[in-house]
């Protein structure tokens, strides 16, 4: 296999990889303009990951599972918005909860429902995902460099990818154009002047963690029913936090976050490559060290050795009106 | 708006806990409605499996010293305004602390082993959590995203570690040789049967009774201590802190790293106390359940070993109970978890103008009976 194969063969991983990345950075973002930490996206993919798991297999249609994803989703979602925005709970502390909450749950309820010790079973082909060969894709395989960008790197995803993708300018663009957008990002700076200006802060931030709701769904379900063949105990392996530190790492922005879901993505991609690979004057790279790459770089960025993150300015805190 | 009386302390910090824990086990016994089990039930062979038998007090109990540790290192942080969500990563690396002490010194007799294990653990526990801590204080990192990286990080580092360095040669499982046995900590079963006093035999080990002494240093130090003021001043309000002449960054570095010593001591029970050796993931999600017995115990280190007493409760009971019903794993434990949590810290104020506008009423109908 020659070099620019190898690369275009990674570069198809990262894509795969970066997907749920993207939805959940995506779905981070949205609540946390908005005022929201939202540390319980690992929580939410993994429910939205068994129940389109679930729904999926009794259903035999993975639409719908997707859509028992995002229902699942947005319960949590309200949930994590009651606790924080209707009770001024800390929103941590929330997070953690549905974290913790999800984790436990989805292995009960799949063991009650299939006693396969957590599992769900496996999917057929019509209940998955399935991928989607552009048109000529397989005429021009053999054209050189663009044949394989097109048939290998372009082509043949399964939709939840291209839509990962597309969200991203779609999430720029209700963010940025929008007066929803507009609204959206001035109660997670300043909710007391969105309030002065005759609209709801309490509204608007359960509007955002709903949007947060509907990605994370979208993320969830892409790892059990189109990535994946089925539901996982806790399968989902720390890819919230993950997504987080994508959305921190992109300063809380769409662009600059898909950019880091890709950096992670390569980075996962690339430690499945580099097992056991010695790499001249380095020596065998640990895949463990590739594997912690994400949350160091992070750590490194919010230290602000990569330029500055700075959160939206009332993220963490809970609007009191006053009277 | 309507008058209100302030709730008296009694309500604060004993009714509205307890309120909250009551909902939080009613949803839970919902949930064990919900997948088709018969909660009363439930609960009988939970109780039977934390306190029925002589083992299964040593099995709680030596759970409970796990979560006391962890209860109480989130608690310190607490009072300093953070969120110390990593006490996992640095009990983890504490592990490795005691390990390598007992391994590489293990001519040292046990007296001094125990000494310089506990100030290994306390040292690599306590740098782990000086990085993040360091981070907040200095560059304005958070801290809260910072030491779940942390988490990861550990565990990455562990496992490399685990695999590549410390285990010992001709062996297939990633755990660390096993420590001499001289310098393991002595069980409670085997010390009453010195005593004389006939045991089951249990994980139960010493570090319980160090445990217990913490608590005491740790109460102690928050409410009776400089630095202890200073730590809760500075968290209940940074710039005032500031103003008072203290410098905030030092108190956050320093909860932070008494959180992670306090972290490490989970190492003491599992490493020297129990399974003599480092083990993958030994810490087995103890420091996650910090946060929930912490915040259940008001941050107190009272209310720490109570919540901390339910919990260890809870796992043991909880094991015997995915032995007993089929369809309720362990799982089960972990879901409670997550609810008390949720209600105990997330909505610790859902009920909280209730109860005070009953309260409010109650004391004003008194009042206007006392001048009558």
């Amino acid at each position: 296999m020659d070099t620019f194969q190898l690369i275009i063969l990674l570069l198809d991983a990262t894509l795969r990889t970066s997907t749920p990345l993207i939805l959940a950075a995506l779905a981070g973002m949205f609540s946390e303009r908005s005022g929201t930490i939202n540390l319980a996206l690992e929580g939410m993919m993994l429910g939205g990951a068994f129940s389109a798991a679930a729904v999926a297999f009794y259903v035999g249609s993975p639409w719908v599972g997707l859509l028992a994803a995002i229902a699942t989703t947005i319960a949590l979602s309200l949930l994590h918005g009651f606790a924080c925005i209707t009770h001024k709970g800390n929103q941590v502390v929330s997070g953690m909860a549905i974290n913790i909450l999800m984790s436990g749950l989805t292995a009960l309820v799949g063991i009650a429902l299939f006693a396969q010790g957590g599992k769900t079973p496996a999917l057929d082909k019509g209940s998955r995902f399935q991928p989607i060969t552009f048109p000529g894709a397989d005429a021009v395989q053999d054209v050189p460099v663009l044949g394989l960008i097109y048939s290998e790197l372009l082509s043949g995803h399964n939709i939840l990818v291209y839509v990962a993708f597309l969200a991203v300018p779609a999430a720029w663009w209700v963010m940025y154009r929008t007066r929803f957008g507009l609204r959206l990002r001035a109660v997670g700076e300043n909710p007391g002047a969105v309030d002065t200006a005759g609209i709801g802060v309490v509204a608007m931030r359960y509007r955002a963690v709903i949007c947060s709701g509907v990605l994370v769904g979208m993320s969830g379900a892409y790892l059990s029913t189109a990535q994946g063949a089925s539901f996982l105990q806790d399968m989902t392996a720390g890819k919230g936090y993950i997504a987080l530190a994508a959305m921190v790492f992109g300063k809380w922005r769409p662009f600059p976050a898909l950019a880091a879901c890709l950096l992670f993505g390569f980075l996962d991609a690339a430690a499945t490559r580099l097992q056991g690979v010695v790499l001249p004057g380095i020596g065998e790279v640990p895949v463990q060290l590739v594997q912690a790459l994400p949350y160091i770089l992070t750590v490194i960025l919010l230290a602000g050795f990569i330029g500055r993150a700075i959160p939206p300015k009332a993220l963490g805190r809970p609007y009191v009106k006053e009277r | 708006m309507s008058k209100t009386v302030e709730l008296p302390r009694w309500i604060d910090v004993g009714a509205l806990p307890l309120l909250n824990l009551l909902l939080a086990l009613v949803v839970s016994g919902l949930v064990v409605l919900a997948i088709g089990e018969n909660p009363v039930q439930v609960v009988e062979i939970l109780l039977y499996g934390a306190f029925g038998y002589e083992e299964a007090w040593g099995y709680t109990l030596y759970y409970t010293t796990n979560f006391i540790f962890t209860g109480l290192a989130f608690a310190v942080a607490f009072h300093c305004g953070l969120f110390n969500i990593g006490a996992e990563g640095q009990a983890y690396i504490g592990g490795l602390g005691v390990t390598l002490a007992a391994l590489y010194l293990d001519f040292l007799p046990f007296p001094i082993m125990l000494v310089v294990a506990m100030l290994a653990a306390m040292i690599f526990g306590a740098a782990w959590a000086y990085i993040p801590a360091y981070l907040q204080a200095r560059r304005g990192s958070h801290v809260v995203i910072t030491t779940i990286m942390f988490n990861f990080i550990a565990s990455s580092l562990m496992v490399y570690l685990l695999v590549n360095v410390l285990r010992p040669e001709g062996s297939m499982t990633p755990e660390s040789e096993q420590i001499a046995e001289h310098l393991r900590l002595p069980f409670i079963h085997d010390i009453a049967g010195a005593l004389g006093i006939e045991m089951a035999s249990s994980p139960l080990n010493l570090s319980f009774v160090y445990a217990i002494v913490i608590s005491v240093m740790v109460w102690l130090f928050i409410w009776h201590t400089r630095w202890g003021y200073a730590i809760r001043t500075v968290g209940a309000n940074a710039v005032a802190a500031t103003y008072a002449g203290l410098e905030p960054g030092r108190f956050i570095i320093i909860a932070m790293m008494i959180s992670g010593a306090l972290s490490s001591f989970v190492a003491l029970n599992e490493v020297m106390g129990v399974q003599h050796r480092l083990l993958i993931d030994f810490t087995a999600g103890y420091g996650f359940v910090g946060i929930a017995v912490a915040l259940m115990g008001r941050n107190h280190p009272f209310g720490i070993f109570l919540a901390a007493l339910l919990f260890g409760m809870l796992y043991q009971g909880g094991a015997e109970l995915s032995f007993e019903i089929p369809t309720i794993s362990n799982d089960m434990v972990v879901v409670i978890q997550g609810l008390v949590i949720l209600f105990t810290g997330a909505m610790e104020h859902m009920f909280r103008p209730r109860v005070t506008k009953i309260y409010t009423s109650w004391r004003l109908r008194q009042d206007a009976g006392e001048a009558a």
